[in-house]
């Protein structure tokens, strides 16, 4: 039988469209895929075929009746455990949210879901989306799909595994600092990071409301351009989602990029924890726009090294605020032991809460309560607020002169399981170079690259202004074309 | 500034948390590396910058205030870890 993995959404889409192939088989080959081999990784923590085959055998019927669908209708895909899905669990990785079944979809999933999009199950995820290797969840930690000794990135780690392993064609993840981007980098995919408010956030469980944006991840770019066209757009349930028109993500796609104008982050491409391989990776692609006929440019983003202790001040103080609405008593776990006589509700909200959550999460609500309490917050949180304008800015400079950014997406390939887990400091330094997106609300997209000489991925990021997703998209089509990646599943057999 | 233990208790119990004392120990210790590290920021001249909440320039979003439909009650309180069929149910508040 053909390798579905092996192929893209677009192309799997293509062929159900074309009835060449049914949405039940594709949807089958994967769960048989999930079956043999998401114990190995676990990249998926929820898994629900006979839906997902229910799904499939409705798109097989309406394409059979002659209805025309989306592209990518009929084309299985995971969702990151972070969104809500009406009837099926979901617990953003904590144990606070065991047991905890939607009463409703987040409006992504909604989306996908009326697309034809056939959801097989949840993925892993860092508790709360808190966390660059997917170690922090309750359930279990996820394992690098190149190196089982490896991080998968993260927080949305299974998101990335699910795709790199050849799971799932398509997963939709979140990104707060990098969360989508880093994880897709360190498995070896296509992740992106649209502009702040041009998905909606409705039912995607709050972790940081000023920095939270959903994402797609896949393996090749018009795979990530066809799901964000389904994804984007306005509603009115979330107020902070862009009343903007949505543009035909893949039109551009193979418009020729002659006479662009390309920035080159020096603070990033010099910076000292940058890996050789991984810089060598951004000089491949900066030579490959060349031949093709983009300028490149020197840029600065001169406040790079305040990007990190920025946004684990404002991150945090905006999840300290988020999570206490999770106290035991409207949804989730709920403490059995006897609360104390003097203040029951209380004490069954501090058991709750302090079994509820694991340590990244309590470390960051410590953190952000801190910063936001009398005494402290203007010199923490009122001095963050004011960096992150300035990193804003500095990109606004960058983007007078260039369309484009390109940079590395992290500092090294996939780093070991457990080296960074008891030093917060030294994971939160591997957002270096995806935080400032995030801070100043800007789309960026995380390319493959090639491996480096142990077989780990490598990886580059492109960033552009606000709602430039349509010049993104085709310069990072552009470097997939010219061959700076091929589609790559590992094989874990 | 030098995080202490009891800063720490403090503000545990603002954040409804709750500590043995050796989880408060390393818990003090990984909050103070990471409040040195965030002070960086003193270095930055911030003055007259504005503080940015948020990445858009937001704007009050109002619809009709027309009566929508929303989630039913046995729907709300299907998640609850105790309730009565109408009401949350929760230990009392005032204790004795």
């Amino acid at each position: 039988m053909t390798r579905l993995e092996l192929q893209s959404a677009t192309e799997l889409g293509r062929k159900i469209a074309a009835r060449e192939i049914s949405s039940r088989e594709t949807t089958q080959y994967f769960l048989d895929r999930v079956e043999a081999l998401n114990s190995r990784i676990f990249a998926l923590n929820l898994v629900d075929g006979q839906r997902a085959l229910e799904l499939s055998d409705n798109i097989d019927k309406r394409l059979q009746a002659g209805e025309s669908l989306s592209p990518l209708a009929g084309v299985p895909m995971a969702i990151k455990d972070v969104l809500c899905t009406r009837g099926i669990a979901t617990t953003c990785g904590s144990r606070i949210l065991n047991g905890f079944v939607p009463p409703y979809d987040a409006t992504a999933v909604e989306k996908l879901l009326s697309a034809g999009l056939v959801p097989i199950g949840k993925s892993n995820m860092d508790e709360f989306a808190m966390g660059g290797s997917t170690e922090n969840s309750a359930y279990g930690v996820t394992r690098n799909p190149w190196n089982l000794a490896c991080t998968p990135g993260g927080s949305s780690g299974g998101a990335a595994a699910a795709v790199a392993a050849g799971l799932a064609p398509i997963s939709i993840g979140t990104d707060t600092g990098g969360s989508v981007r880093q994880p897709a980098a360190l498995c070896g995919v296509c992740g992106m990071k649209p502009t702040y408010g041009r998905i909606s956030r409705y039912g995607l469980v709050a972790f940081a409301s000023s920095l939270d944006q959903i994402g797609p991840l896949a393996h090749r770019v018009e795979d990530i351009a066809s799901t964000l066209q389904i994804l984007a757009g306005y509603d009115q349930r979330d107020s902070t989602s862009l009343n903007e028109p949505v543009p035909e993500y893949c039109k551009q796609l193979d418009a020729p990029i002659k006479g662009l104008r390309v920035g080159v982050i020096r603070e990033h491409l010099e910076h000292e924890s940058l890996d050789p391989e991984v810089r060598a990776a951004v000089e491949r692609a900066q030579l490959l726009l060349e031949d093709m006929g983009v300028t490149m440019v020197d840029v600065h983003l001169p406040h790079t090294k305040y990007s990190v202790p920025a946004y684990y001040l404002i991150a945090p103080c905006e999840a300290s605020s988020n999570l206490a609405r999770y106290e035991g008593t409207h949804y989730g776990f709920r403490s059995s032991a006897a609360p104390q006589a003097d203040s029951p509700l209380e004490s069954m909200m501090v058991n709750s809460r302090s079994e509820g959550f694991g340590n990244e999460v309590k470390r960051r609500i410590m953190l952000g309560t801190f910063a936001l309490s009398a005494g402290y917050y203007d010199a923490y949180y009122k001095k963050a607020l004011r960096v992150r304008r300035l990193i804003a800015q500095d990109y606004r400079s960058a983007f007078d002169k260039v369309d484009v950014v390109l940079g590395p997406t992290t500092p090294t390939p996939a780093f070991k399981l457990g080296e960074k887990l008891d030093d917060p400091v030294q994971m939160y330094l591997c957002d270096l170079f995806t935080v400032g997106a995030n801070l100043a609300g800007l789309p960026g997209i995380s390319l493959p690259a090639g491996q480096d000489e142990t077989g780990l991925p490598l990886a580059v990021q492109l960033q552009a202004p606000a709602l430039d997703e349509v010049q993104l998209l085709n310069v990072a089509y552009q470097l997939q074309t010219a061959g700076l990646f091929q589609q790559q599943v590992a094989e874990l057999s | 500034m030098h995080l202490t233990t009891r800063d720490v208790k403090k503000v545990a119990s603002l954040a409804k948390l709750a500590f043995s004392e050796s989880e408060l120990a390393h818990l003090t210790q990984q909050l103070g590396d990471i409040v040195h590290f965030v002070e960086q920021l003193a270095e930055v001249d911030t003055d007259g910058i504005l503080e940015m909440t948020h990445p858009l320039d937001i704007h009050s979003a109002l619809r009709a205030d027309q009566v929508n439909a929303c989630l039913p009650r046995k729907d709300a309180l299907a998640n609850s870890p105790n309730s009565d069929g109408e009401f949350f149910l929760v230990p009392p508040v005032l204790g004795k």
